[in-house]
C-alpha cells in the first residue's frame, strides 16, 4: 500500500480538518506550524502561514492544536515548522512538547542534514542531493525519508517533476528507508504517477486550498480520490 | 557543514570557523541550496587567492569601480571634532555595493552561472547587480518590495535601462525583508543556472565572508589614507547598518587595532543588534527583531537600505565580544545630518549613511572617520517629501 500525507496548516479548524483527511483515507498528517518567512513554501502555504499567524496560531496555540488533533485521529502527526520556531521555543523543549502533544515526529524545512543533529526528524531529500548526502540523511532521518521532487518550492505544478525519478533511483541506491515525495503534486494522476515511483507521496498547497476554501468535506472527496489513483497503483503493479 | 573552514581567516579579522562567528552564522536553508552553497564556497575558495582573480578583481576595481575612492577631511562639519569621509558614494553606481557586485560576477562566471538573481532595497544594490551583469554579459533578475520601488524610484529606472527585470515583490512588509525571501525562493527553483548576488553580509555561510571579503577594501584602503593624512589611526570608525556589508567593509581594517572604536549605527526602527534577539532569518542564525515565538517582526526606516530585521552574523558575534558597539539614529536624525552635510559641504549623502553622520556629530570622540556608503540622489523624493 502506498502511503498518502496531507498537509494541513494549524488553525481552528484542523482538528476537524485532519479528522475529514483520515476518512477520506490519509496514512499520515503533516500539521503546518506557521511561520512569518517561509522560505521553502510558494504563495499557497505562505498565505495559509499568514493566515494562521493573523489567527494567532503562535508556537503553544499550535501545540494544543496538535493535541486537539491528536483526540481525533490515531494516524502519525508530525509538526513541519521552521528553525526561527525552534530557536525560540528551545530545539529540546520543542520535541518534549510536541511529543507530549501527540507528535510522532518532526519536520524542520530549513535545517539541512547536519544542522541541530540531536533533533530526531523526518529529513529531507532534493534533486540536487548527492548520492552521499541521500545516505547520511537516510541514517538520520525519523523512520522515512521526504523527497522535494523538484528544485523549487512548495505549490501545484502541471505535472510531475521529471527529477523525481532520478531522485527515487538514487536513494534506492543508497538506503531501503521508505521514501515520499511531495511538492508540486497535487491530481490523482500526480499521486498515480508520483506512487508509481516512490512509496507514497505527500500533498500540501492543494490540500490547504480545498481546506480553506471548500471545508473539511470537500477535503475527504478530495483525498478520497488520491486515495483511490494511489491505490490503483498498488493493484496494476506486477507483484 | 562540509569543508567549512576557510584555508585562512580574512584578512584581519574573526575567522569564520565553519560558517560560525560565535553563536552567529551557519547554514540555515532548505536541503536544496546546499550543494549550490557547498560549490560556491569551494569556488570562492579556490580564487580567492588566484592571482588571476586578483589581478583581475584589482583592475575592475581601478578602471570601473573607481578605487580608491577618497579619504576627505570635512571642512565645516564637524565643529570641535576632526571627521572623516570614506567617500564610497564617488563609486561608479553611488555606493559601497558595487564592490560586492563585481567580486560575486567573478565568482559566477567561474562557477559557469549565467543567471543572476539579487534582492534590493534601496535599489543601490540591484544596480549595481544590474550593472556588473550589463558589463559581464549575465540575466539578471532583481526582487524589489513594491513599497521600496515606489521610494526608490530613480533606481527603479536605471536597473531598467541596465537591462535587468525587476520583479515588484507585492506581500508581507513590501520591502527588503520580502525581496531577500523572494530572491531566495528563485534561487532555489533555479539553482542549477542561477547564482544568487546577495547584497550584504547576511545569508548562510560561505555569503558573510565572501561579501566581507569583497568589502573590506573599504577598511584596507582607509586605513593607509588616514595614516598618510593624520599619521595616527581614528579614535572612532562609525558606519550604518543595514546588513552591515559597508560597516563590516570598513570596520575589517581596524578590527586589529584595539584602540580604535567600531561604531555602528542602526535606523532607530530596524535596530536588530540594539534591541534585538537571536534567531533565524535567510539562512543564518543572528541578531533579529522577532517575538518571542520567533516570528520576524517589521522594521522601519526611512532609508529602505537600512529597513531589515536581520544584521550580518559577524556584526552580532562583533557585539557580543564588545568589540564593536551598536547604536541607534531615527528618521529625524538621520534627516538632519543629510541636510547637513549637503549644507555644509556641499556632498549629498544616502539616507542610509547619514544615520552613521547622525551619531559622528555626537560622538564622544575627536577624530573620527565615518563611512560615507552612498550619495543621496535616490532619497530626494523622500527628503523633498517630509
Ligand atoms: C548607500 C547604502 N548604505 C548602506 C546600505 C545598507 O547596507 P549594508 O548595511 O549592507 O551596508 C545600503 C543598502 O541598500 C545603501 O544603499
Amino acid at each position: 500500500m502506498k502511503k498518502l500525507s496531507i498537509y494541513l496548516m494549524a488553525g481552528p479548524d484542523t482538528p476537524e480538518l485532519a479528522a475529514a483527511a483520515v476518512a477520506g483515507g490519509a496514512d499520515l498528517l503533516e500539521i503546518g506550524f506557521p511561520f512569518s518567512d517561509p522560505l521553502a513554501d510558494g504563495p499557497v502555504i505562505r498565505l495559509a502561514g499568514e493566515r494562521a499567524l493573523a489567527q494567532g496560531m503562535r508556537t503553544r496555540a499550535c501545540l494544543e492544536c496538535l493535541a486537539e488533533t491528536r483526540a481525533r485521529v490515531e494516524v502519525p502527526l508530525i509538526p513541519m515548522t521552521y528553525a526561527s520556531i525552534l530557536e525560540a521555543y528551545g530545539y529540546e523543549r520543542f520535541q518534549a512538547d510536541a511529543q507530549k502533544a501527540g507528535a510522532t515526529s518532526l519536520i524542520v524545512a530549513d535545517l539541512p542534514i547536519e544542522a541541530a543533529p540531536e533533533l530526531r526528524r523526518v529529513q529531507l531529500v532534493a534533486p540536487t542531493t548527492p548520492s552521499e548526502r541521500i545516505s547520511l540523511a537516510a541514517h538520520r532521518t525519523d523512520g522515512w525519508l521526504y523527497l522535494v521532487s523538484l528544485t523549487g518550492t512548495t505549490g501545484a505544478r502541471g505535472e510531475v517533476s521529471e527529477q523525481l525519478a532520478g531522485l527515487v533511483e538514487r536513494a534506492r541506491g543508497v538506503t531501503d528507508v521508505p521514501l515520499l515525495a511531495g511538492f508540486g503534486i497535487s491530481t490523482p494522476d500526480h499521486a498515480a504517477g508520483a506512487a508509481a515511483l516512490a512509496d507514497g507521496i505527500v500533498v500540501g498547497s492543494r490540500a490547504v486550498e480545498i481546506a480553506h476554501e471548500s471545508g473539511p468535506d470537500a477535503l475527504q472527496d478530495y483525498v478520497t480520490v488520491l486515495r483511490t489513483a494511489l491505490d490503483r497503483v498498488v493493484v496494476s503493479l506486477p507483484g | 557543514m562540509r569543508g567549512a573552514s576557510p584555508p585562512h581567516p580574512p584578512p584581519g579579522g574573526e575567522a569564520a570557523a565553519n560558517g560560525f562567528y560565535g553563536a552567529y552564522g551557519g547554514r540555515y536553508v532548505p536541503e536544496t541550496l546546499v550543494p549550490a552553497l557547498d560549490e560556491l564556497e569551494e569556488g570562492w575558495n579556490d580564487i580567492r587567492d588566484d592571482p588571476g582573480f586578483r589581478l583581475e578583481l584589482e583592475q575592475l576595481q581601478a578602471t570601473y569601480v573607481g578605487r580608491p575612492t577618497p579619504l576627505y577631511r570635512t571642512e565645516r562639519l564637524g565643529g570641535d571634532r576632526t571627521i572623516y569621509l570614506k567617500r564610497e558614494d564617488l563609486c561608479h553606481t553611488g555606493a559601497h555595493k558595487i564592490n560586492n557586485a563585481v567580486g560575486q560576477a567573478l565568482v559566477a562566471r567561474r562557477l559557469g552561472k549565467k543567471r543572476i538573481v539579487a534582492e534590493t532595497g534601496a535599489g543601490q544594490h540591484g544596480v549595481a547587480s544590474a550593472t556588473v551583469c550589463a558589463r559581464f554579459g549575465l540575466e539578471c533578475v532583481v526582487y524589489m518590495g513594491s513599497e521600496d520601488m515606489e521610494r526608490q524610484k530613480p533606481n527603479v529606472e536605471r536597473m531598467h535601462l541596465l537591462g535587468a527585470e525587476v520583479r515588484a515583490v507585492e506581500f508581507g512588509t513590501r520591502t527588503l525583508k520580502e525581496a531577500t525571501s523572494e530572491a531566495i525562493r528563485d534561487w532555489i527553483t533555479n539553482v542549477e543556472t542561477t547564482h544568487y548576488m546577495i547584497g550584504s553580509c547576511v545569508g548562510p555561510h560561505p555569503y558573510p565572508e565572501l561579501v566581507r571579503e569583497l568589502q573590506s577594501v573599504i577598511g584596507r584602503e582607509a586605513r593607509e589614507q588616514m595614516l598618510a593624512a593624520e599619521s595616527r589611526l581614528p579614535e572612532a570608525v562609525v558606519a550604518c547598518v543595514g546588513g552591515g556589508s559597508n560597516a563590516i567593509g570598513l570596520f575589517a581594517g581596524f578590527l586589529e587595532d584595539a584602540d580604535v572604536r567600531l561604531v555602528g549605527v542602526e535606523a532607530a526602527g530596524a535596530a536588530s543588534l540594539g534591541s534585538g534577539r537571536a534567531g533565524v532569518l535567510h539562512g543564518a542564525r543572528s541578531s533579529l527583531l522577532a517575538d518571542e515565538d520567533g516570528q520576524i517582526a517589521d522594521a522601519h526606516s526611512i532609508s529602505a537600505g537600512l529597513d531589515y530585521p536581520g544584521v550580518g552574523p559577524e556584526h552580532a558575534f562583533l557585539r557580543d565580544t564588545g568589540r564593536a558597539e551598536y547604536r541607534a539614529a531615527t528618521d529625524e536624525e538621520a534627516l538632519g545630518a543629510f541636510h547637513l552635510l549637503a549644507e555644509r559641504e556641499g556632498i549629498i549623502p544616502a539616507l542610509e549613511p547619514a544615520h552613521a553622520l547622525a551619531r559622528a556629530l555626537d560622538l564622544d570622540a575627536e577624530l573620527i572617520l565615518v563611512g560615507l556608503s552612498g550619495r543621496g540622489d535616490k532619497d530626494l523624493a523622500t527628503v523633498l517629501g517630509r
